[in-house]
């Protein structure tokens, strides 16, 4: 059995000891003790029947540490119980859980680093180097976590907006790292659709196919960002777009629409386009309007301004983009590209190497510099 | 994201204290100042934001290539460089008001008297991995 397939059993095996009575904090350690067990084990002795291990170690394991700990001598008479065999889990054991580790009594990268160990079943180590800081740091920010939600109730229902946000900044935080962050996160999604039916999930699940398919296209072989008008189409993966337009298909015809749904359906019409220049601007920027309607967000609008440059010309870009905040990320880079269409590659240039300054990542940074020296070799 | 906060012996704005040198304060004052020190670091590792913190000796060299072949040139150490180093503290938060706010509580570690010392203190964002989605 591989790791992943190891690690989605981890949902249900914690499912299991709560509902035999254990509480959330005491389970999910236990849990955690048995996969790191069976990562250890398993490669060498694999059991017939991996989850009835995991569930038999973690709940041994359990009951150790109940039994260890002298404040907890009132659980006696539940510990001393033969555990029944745990009922399969059921979708909704799921569910809660994905909830539960998104409560929003959580800051995002406690929810985050949750999701990953409870939901995911990432030891703590991986989920420490995903995110360079020491494993001591994110153990505590895992038990924090877990302290912060112990008064929640599993049967409360939650809200799948704040899972959703959860889920997209695990996939957007990119692909550096052993654990491969945005595969974990579309897994994650994937499994949340079959335990809800929501328009937004299927749309966020679409929204990471359509951008995981043109994985190989963005970065050139020395790292650097390869821009979306210059990528090589045949590198994107045609079996995750189909995968990705399908899903999304499927969600807009039940009309509930949402900002999910909206972006996925930008980046389906960008998996769409032959060429960049066959892209279908017109109907970006109408997505963009309806992001823009949906969130107000300053990040979509600045989008959309690009959008309108394509559309309908830089001189119209710029008009749009004229209307926003110019403190916004990303802002200058998108004046920069507006103005190099529009002719005017001094400014270009200017506002290129003002767009690096701001930048907030390396690649990105390097990628404008280029750009602003392109501009200037052009010009000696 | 991670903020990198830079201590430094020199440079930056103008102090805001007429504060003198540490080897001016009492044992005791110099003891209570390392032990917030501390007792700030522990804190962050408790709540899940600690990544890194170091301390800089004040004398360093500056070294350069010189050439194939030949060895590196040096220089320094320079005793009146308008900006020193003199150690750092990485932290992981979740926004940069948490970062601010993580930064005025070191700069009100106790100087003489027990007063905070309103030491500035540099805070400079990482730069991090480029996110997939932008458009």
């Amino acid at each position: 059995m591989d790791e992943v397939a190891l690690r989605s059993l981890i949902p249900g095996v914690l499912g299991v000891l709560v509902r035999r009575g254990a509480d959330f904090a005491a389970a999910e350690d236990a849990v955690q003790d048995a996969l790191i067990e069976a990562l250890r084990v398993w490669p060498d002795d694999p059991p017939r029947d991996p989850r009835g291990w995991l569930v038999t170690v973690a709940w041994r394991r359990f009951l150790d540490v109940v039994r260890a700990d002298a404040a907890r001598r009132r659980r006696e008479d539940l510990v001393d119980e033969e555990p029944q065999p745990g009922p399969v889990p059921s979708a909704d054991d799921t569910l809660r859980l994905y909830f539960l580790c998104a409560h929003p009594s959580l800051s995002p990268s406690s929810a985050v680093a949750l999701t990953l160990r409870a939901v995911g079943g990432l030891t703590t180590r991986q989920i420490a180097q995903a995110y360079l800081v020491p494993e001591a740091t994110m153990a505590q920010r895992i038990s924090r976590a877990k302290r912060t939600v112990s008064g929640v109730r599993l049967d409360q229902p939650g809200d799948v907006a704040t899972v959703l946000r959860v889920l997209y900044l695990v996939f957007n935080e990119g692909y550096s790292g052993d654990v491969d962050l945005a595969a974990e996160a579309i897994r994650l999604t994937r499994q949340l659709t079959a335990a809800i039916d929501h328009p937004e999930v299927a749309g966020l699940l679409a929204l990471m196919l359509l951008h995981h398919a043109r994985r190989a296209g963005r970065t050139a072989p020395d790292g650097s960002l390869v821009p979306l008008a210059e990528q090589d189409r045949r590198r994107w993966n045609t079996v995750l777009i189909a995968e990705g337009v399908g899903i999304l298909q499927t969600a807009l015809s039940r009309d509930r629409l949402g900002e999910f749904q909206a972006q996925a359906a930008v980046a389906a019409l960008h998996a769409d386009a032959p060429t960049a220049a066959e892209t279908d601007w017109v109907q970006i920027v109408e997505w963009y309007d309806e992001l823009v309607r949906l969130t107000g967000s300053p990040i979509a609008r600045l989008n959309r301004a690009v959008a309108v440059g394509e559309a309908d010309g830089p001189r119209a870009g710029l008009a749009a983009l004229a209307a926003l905040d110019d403190s916004l990320p990303r802002y200058p880079a998108v004046a920069a590209y507006l103005h190099e269409r529009d002719g005017d590659p001094d400014t270009a240039a200017r506002l290129y190497a003002a767009a690096a300054r701001r930048a907030s990542s390396l690649a990105e940074r390097d990628h404008l510099n280029r750009q602003a020296a392109r501009l200037n070799a052009g010009r000696r | 994201m991670k903020y990198l906060l830079l201590k430094h012996y020199r440079g930056g704005p103008t102090p805001v204290t007429e504060m003198p040198m540490i080897d001016k304060w009492t044992p005791e004052e110099i003891s209570a100042h390392v032990r917030y020190m501390q007792e700030f670091a522990a804190r962050l590792q408790d709540s899940g934001e600690y990544v890194d913190g170091q301390a800089l000796a004040p004398e360093g060299t500056f070294v350069r290539y010189d050439g194939e072949g030949r060895p590196p040139v040096t220089d320094g150490p320079f005793a009146e460089t308008k900006d020193l180093i003199a150690g750092w503290m990485v932290i992981d938060v979740d926004s940069y008001e948490r970062a601010l706010e993580l930064a005025a509580e070191l700069s009100a570690a106790p100087g003489q008297d027990g007063k905070p010392i309103h030491e500035w203190l540099e805070l400079r964002p990482f730069l991090s991995a480029p996110p997939i989605i932008t458009e």
